[in-house]
């Protein structure tokens, strides 16, 4: 009796871990599907669950017909440029705040903790206007500033906790032997904050890889327009036809390489979601 | 003296970095605060005028703002207390030790490294009313009757986006407090055995206790999330008064409808209604993270 039981309850347990699995896969491996599927397969009223009859029509179509590439090109220079600009100036400024003796480090700390929440919608207005002034409208450039935004926070206050963690006898070590505070970040802390560079700057990509509202608002065109608002706004042959098919294909494209950065750097990235969420 | 070096170090190295944050927040907040003063449109075809509060005295009886307000507190409210159950219960399941928990793990990673575009996009055609999987699904196991626009019936859209919403943000929600449940010391649930407490009251003695500082921090992290939220709402059912939220009312008047002034006072009534959970924010987890 018991151990039939036992045996239910794990049967049952395994039963909401599958359920757990399919929720949240299944609707990923349904639009990797339909990417493959011929239109006339995916509109059937009896739909197949495997990529049958296969095609790669729709994919075909995203890059020869639509801008697709070049929305690509752009996401790849708009969330490169943001990642390395922000891991740049974060490096910098992490290090003074975990490291350096430095009166307002609070204040500092607290006005970036307090961007990491700031309601982009909120400066919409603003940063429109500034670009329009500056030239940087519907430029790589003036997306790269605008996404500083979020990207710069987040990066700042995940690796000042790297910086802190770091054991003080290193920094000492170095200043006896003569190294100026600078050459000690470059050559001693900066290759010991390896892994949460890598870490923040794949959330900063990702974040800027995926941002819709700033893109959709400063871009005009596929000039500059990256894949978020270029997925979100593809149209068919006519305004009747929406091409499901091709949607999916571009929504493949864009996904597949986040899915295999998160799935390899797995662990790292959840440290760093809890670090940052955590910590800001 | 190395010290008075470091120091002046220090705000070297942090000034890019404060540069920065007054040119894309401080510069950009300033012109929103001070437009909201005058009626003005985004391309000054007309001269702007000040025209004092009255920006902000329509804001209080736009019906369209208070229909605004009225889903975004609702997609808030409902969105994140699904998620957080559901995330909870996601929890509870990989906290503990079977096989294939590595592969779970994985699974659920998924949805939150799908761009919110993309799964905005995926399950718009998943929902579609004659093609959709979920409608064919739905009538041949007896689900539904029969097939449903989820998306173009008013009563509905709104909680169809909210599914897709919980979908998509409950992975992160189980991440964070899987974090806080594994900070929970093994010993106390030994204990409690030896002393008899079932499974049951093991969750409530122990297990919800401890793990209301990760749930609070989760809680007002996803809150903010929600209250801002646009690109689920725009993508699925775009200007839709049944669904427009704050933000996205708030991108409609001034890009759309060009409304500088009013546009500028709607954004600055949504930071003050962000900036009161920041204060909350802030107050239950700065401290922690400045020690």
């Amino acid at each position: 009796m018991r151990t039939w039981l036992r045996l239910g309850n794990r049967l049952l347990f395994y039963l909401l871990v599958a359920f757990v699995v399919v929720y949240s896969a299944f609707p990923f491996y349904w639009a990797v599907i339909s990417s493959f599927k011929p239109s006339d397969a995916l509109f059937a009223s009896d739909p197949s669950f495997l990529p049958l009859p296969f095609t790669l029509d729709h994919y075909k179509n995203v890059f020869l017909q639509a801008n697709f590439g070049r929305n690509l090109l752009n996401s790849v220079v708009v969330a490169g440029g943001a990642t390395l600009l922000s891991l740049f100036l974060g490096v910098l400024a992490a290090y003074a705040l975990g490291r350096l003796p430095f009166p307002p480090r609070n204040a500092v700390l607290y006005l970036v903790l307090a961007m990491t929440m700031f309601p982009q919608i909120s400066v919409l207005g603003g940063l429109f206007m500034l670009l329009r002034q500056a030239g940087l409208f519907n430029t790589h450039m003036g997306l790269i500033l605008s996404y500083l935004l979020f990207t710069l926070p987040f990066t700042v206050w995940v690796l000042v906790g790297y910086f802190k963690g770091l054991p003080r006898e290193l920094e000492e070590a170095a200043y006896v032997d003569g190294a100026t505070p600078l050459q000690t970040l470059v050559r001693i802390m900066l290759p010991l904050t390896g892994p949460g560079l890598v870490t923040t700057g794949l959330l900063a990509f990702i974040a800027a890889w995926n941002e819709y509202l700033f893109a959709l608002t400063f871009t005009v065109g596929d000039k500059v327009k990256t894949v978020p608002p270029a997925i979100a706004s593809f149209g068919g042959a006519t305004p009747f036809e929406i091409p499901w098919g091709s949607i999916m294909a571009a929504s493949v494209v864009v996904t597949v390489p986040l899915v295999v950065l998160v799935l390899v750097f797995q662990q790292r990235i959840v440290a760093g979601l809890t670090a940052g969420a955590v910590k800001g | 003296m190395l010290t008075q070096r470091q120091v002046r170090l220090a705000w070297l190295l942090v000034l890019p970095t404060l540069l920065v944050v007054v040119l894309v927040a401080g510069y950009p907040l300033a012109q929103v605060f001070y437009w909201s003063f005058f009626r003005a449109d985004i391309a000054f075809v007309e001269p702007p005028e000040f025209v004092g509060f009255k920006n902000y005295l329509y804001l209080l009886q736009d019906p369209d703002f208070r229909q605004a307000l009225w889903n975004t507190v609702k997609f808030t409210v409902f969105s994140v207390s699904l998620e957080t159950l559901l995330g909870l219960a996601i929890a509870l399941v990989i906290h503990s030790n079977f096989k294939g928990r590595g592969l779970v793990r994985t699974a659920i990673l998924i949805p939150w490294a799908i761009p919110t575009v993309v799964s905005a996009k995926m399950w718009q055609w998943m929902l579609h009313d004659v093609y959709g999987v979920i409608n064919i699904l739905g009538v041949k196991l007896g689900i539904l009757s029969q097939k449903v626009a989820f998306l173009a019936r008013p009563e509905l859209v709104m909680p169809a986006i909210i599914a897709v919403d919980v979908w998509k943000t409950t992975p992160f929600m189980a991440l964070l407090l899987l974090a806080g449940l594994q900070l929970i010391p093994e010993e106390l649930y030994e204990a409690a055995s030896i002393d008899g407490a079932t499974r049951w009251q093991q969750f409530w003695a122990i297990t919800l206790p401890l793990l209301t500082p990760a749930l609070v921090v989760a809680l007002i992290f996803r809150t903010l999330d929600a209250l801002r939220v646009f690109d689920v709402i725009f993508v699925m059912s775009g200007v839709n008064p049944a669904t427009r939220t704050l933000a996205v009312y708030n991108r409609q008047t001034l890009i759309d409808f060009q409304d500088l002034g009013y546009g500028s006072a709607i954004s600055v009534a949504i930071l003050v209604l962000i900036f009161l959970f920041v204060v909350a924010y802030m107050r239950t987890l700065g401290r922690e993270a400045l020690r």
